[in-house]
């Protein structure tokens, strides 16, 4: 019977590790992830997780031995955040060519300087390019099941590839939600053993990993990198398919609201999307013709669900925690690359807001609103707005 | 007619056909150094096979593992330059929890173990995997074109310690990695050197028959960076051995005060108390070793700079407990 409960989402993460049953873990505390290790820790210790957990003395170094060890063929697991994450920046390209399934779960935290401790993206979404598949929680539920997902994605044959879960700092790692803990035989069913085929370390039958590839060969190797994530596309619906019958809990790449007759449709991830869901029924009372998508999945990009999103607006309000300097939110180019060619496509509107944990308020969205709504009016509007800023302090 | 066994196993693991240039003093210690490991796994474990190799960045990375390619003949991955032993901890792990019966060895240059590469090196030795780590010295980045590392001699030329008006090559002392491992109070920690291949296999041997983690630091001759005569690698190291500029020893869990000194030869006078190497009077002035490499040419014309090396290698030896009397050559 799954077990209903109470818990932060880094116990949900926690959970989600031990569930899966990896075989090593390494991690390094940093807020706001470290109760994942800590909690990872007692269920060693308990015996309740059989699993090596190695107290590595960096990120680096955590990443590291989780490439060591998946190249050695186990399930891998590891968490972090902000400059933890940015620390293995390196080694996370590395993990994704050599296609070693690791999952790694995110508290998204903000990045220095100045330093700061509170939710936005930055950190994942400085990861883009990396090759990983990325997967964004709500709530604590949807970490805990993404976090399982993930594997069973990142495992896929068709895939191949590490995968990150995101969940919104002290929004999400610190907040206690009920959570459903579903049944171990339900997830040993759902996930399997995890048996390589391409990643192993055995005398037996020796390989060499990790090599150096001249231009004659890099570029195909990159080539694989991308054709895998495309097949995630695929892999992460059946994954989410099949999550849906075994556990009950529906999950999309795009999750619309309210998008039916919609004008405006406010576009987010994480736990603002809990919000912006909010504030759309109190749009909606008020008779205004506005909906909302969350991304559950930002990599691999879901550009065809944008692309049947984009269809329904005349105006995409993106509401970004992250920035991409001098272009605006990450998002935005990635939207904007989705609809660039669509014969019919609608205005997109970017908004930077809730930086290093900043509130993102009601208020806040009236702002970006009124923006959105001189868009829809056929008015100038300014492409990237930064929303809430204390003018009065710069 | 009796057929004599061979003094080490014929299985190669590091297979003839990797890219490294010829003459290379590092492709004759990891060829050595997986054989040795080998007989130590078929001892202890009965499997001369149970091993994997985990190996930084380097020239032994990208001489051996060309795709597609490769030199190793056993299971070996490579991550990224500074990470050996983070990744050889991984592995270790993975074995432990796959109930597979072996040892790793890590295997990192001086760049990638005593640059780079130190935090990882101390986190691993530290964390008490069951690893060897194998650091070959050749004492400068030489993958990236010979730059400086903290292992590089003073007075060494590299392209970023040139010697010049105002500069005498590297000005700093050689750092002695091999006794900041030991401070790990690791079950095992040696320093060899191809000079002395059947020192360097034994020491290979106990390394990895011990239970937890060792390392070994190997001084390996690089033509190319030393600027040196092709054939003469194995003549040049055991020269650091003979003139004291290399000291062989061992070092077990940690105990400084019993530091195992191996007699260099080449004619030195050893002095024991109880045992102990306490002084040794070497014959073999350091010029014999620094003149057969054009990293050093520049010093001999700066008499003074070979002096300070002189009093820097004394401290050394002074750190190992042993007084040595290092003679200049006969004018
Ligand atoms: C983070 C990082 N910085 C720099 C490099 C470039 N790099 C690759 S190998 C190397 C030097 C290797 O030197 P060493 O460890 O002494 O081995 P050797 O080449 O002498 O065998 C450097 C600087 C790198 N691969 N990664
Ligand atoms: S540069 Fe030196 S260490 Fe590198 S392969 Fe050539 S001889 Fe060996």
């Amino acid at each position: 019977m799954p077990i209903r409960t109470v818990m932060k989402a880094n116990e949900a993460a926690a959970w989600a590790a031990k569930l899966a049953k990896p075989k090593v873990i390494a991690a390094f505390p940093i807020t706001p992830s470290t109760l994942v290790p800590e909690k990872i820790s007692e269920f060693v210790a308990n015996g309740e997780l059989d699993a090596e957990f190695i107290k590595v003395e960096s990120e680096h170094s955590a990443i590291s031995a989780c490439v060591g060890a998946s190249a050695a063929g186990v399930r891998t697991f590891t968490a972090t955040a902000s400059q933890g994450l940015a620390l293995m920046h390196e080694i996370l390209f590395i993990a994704a060519g050599m296609r070693l399934p690791i999952v790694i779960a995110v508290g998204n935290r903000a990045l220095s300087a100045p330093i700061n401790i509170w939710n936005d993206w930055q950190d994942t979404i400085s990861e883009r390019d990396t090759g990983w598949l990325q997967f964004y929680a709500e709530n604590n539920q949807e970490a805990l099941d993404l976090i399982l997902m993930a594997f069973k994605v990142a495992e896929d044959e068709r895939v191949l590839l590490p995968a990150m879960v995101g969940f919104d700092a002290f929004i999400l790692t610190h907040t206690v939600e009920p959570v459903e803990i579903p049944d171990q035989e339900l997830v040993d069913e759902f996930l399997g053993e995890y048996e390589p085929k391409h990643a192993y370390l055995d005398p037996a039958r020796p390989i060499t990993q990790g090599t150096l590839a001249f231009p004659a060969h890099y570029m195909e190797a990159r080539y694989t990198v991308w054709q895998a994530n495309e097949n995630a596309k695929k892999v992460i619906d059946e994954v989410f398919a099949e999550f849906e019958k075994r556990f009950g809990r529906k999950y999309q790449k795009v999750e619309e609201y309210r998008t039916d007759d919609a004008e405006i449709i406010f576009v987010t991830m994480g736990s603002l999307a809990g919000t912006v869901k909010e504030y759309v029924d109190h749009l909606r009372e008020k008779g205004l013709k506005v909906g909302a998508a969350k991304l559950t999945v930002y990599r691999p990009f879901p550009t065809e669900e944008v692309r049947e999103l984009a269809k329904k607006a005349k105006v995409l309000a993106l509401l970004e925690k992250n920035v991409t300097f001098s272009v605006g939110g990450a998002l935005f180019q990635d939207f904007s690359r989705a609809l660039i060619n669509q014969e019919e496509k609608p205005k997109i509107v970017d908004f930077i807001l809730g930086l290093g944990g900043r509130d993102v308020t009601f208020k806040d969205l009236d702002e970006a609103l009124a923006i959105a709504q001189k868009a829809l009016a056929g008015e100038e509007f300014d492409e990237v707005n930064w929303i809430g800023l204390r003018k009065e302090i710069l | 007619m009796a057929v004599r066994k061979p003094p080490i196993t014929t299985r190669e693991y590091w297979a003839p056909g990797h890219a490294a240039c010829a003459g290379c003093g590092c492709a004759i210690a990891l060829k050595l150094a997986t054989k040795a490991f080998s007989e130590a796994m078929e001892e202890k474990y009965g499997d001369p096979n149970a091993f994997a190799i985990a190996q930084a960045t380097g020239c032994m990375e990208v001489v051996s593992a060309v795709f597609p390619y490769t030199a190793w003949k056993v299971p070996w991955v490579h991550v990224a330059f500074e990470n050996a032993a983070a990744a050889a901890s991984g592995v270790e792990a993975a074995w432990k929890k796959l109930g597979r019966k072996g040892k790793i060895l890590a295997i990192g240059g001086d760049g990638g173990t005593a640059d780079i590469g130190m935090q990882a090196l101390s986190g691993m030795l530290e964390r008490w995997h069951n690893v060897v780590y194998l650091m070959y010295d050749n004492e400068a980045y030489m993958n990236t074109g010979i730059q400086r590392s903290s292992s590089t001699p003073y007075g060494a030329w590299t392209t970023t310690s040139p010697p010049g008006k105002y500069s005498i090559g590297e000005d700093k002392p050689k750092k002695w990695v091999a006794l900041i491992a030991a401070a790990h109070q690791v079950p095992y920690v040696a320093t060899a050197s191809i000079g002395n291949p059947f020192d360097f296999v034994r020491k290979m041997k106990k390394a990895a028959k011990v239970d937890g983690p060792a390392f070994v630091q190997v001084h390996c001759t690089c033509p190319t960076g030393w600027k040196s005569p092709l054939e003469k690698g194995v003549e040049i190291a055991r020269l650091a051995i003979e003139t004291g500029v290399w000291p062989l020893f061992e070092i077990e869990n940690g105990d400084f005060h019993n530091i195992k000194i191996q007699p260099p030869g080449g004619g030195a006078k050893v002095k024991r108390e109880g045992g102990k190497v306490v002084a040794i009077e070497f014959k073999k002035p350091i010029e014999e070793y620094l003149k057969l490499q054009g990293r050093f040419k520049h010093l001999f014309k700066k008499p003074e700079a070979i002096d300070e090396l002189r009093e820097q290698i004394k401290a050394m030896w002074k750190v190992l407990g042993v007084d040595v009397t290092l003679p200049k050559p006969e004018e």
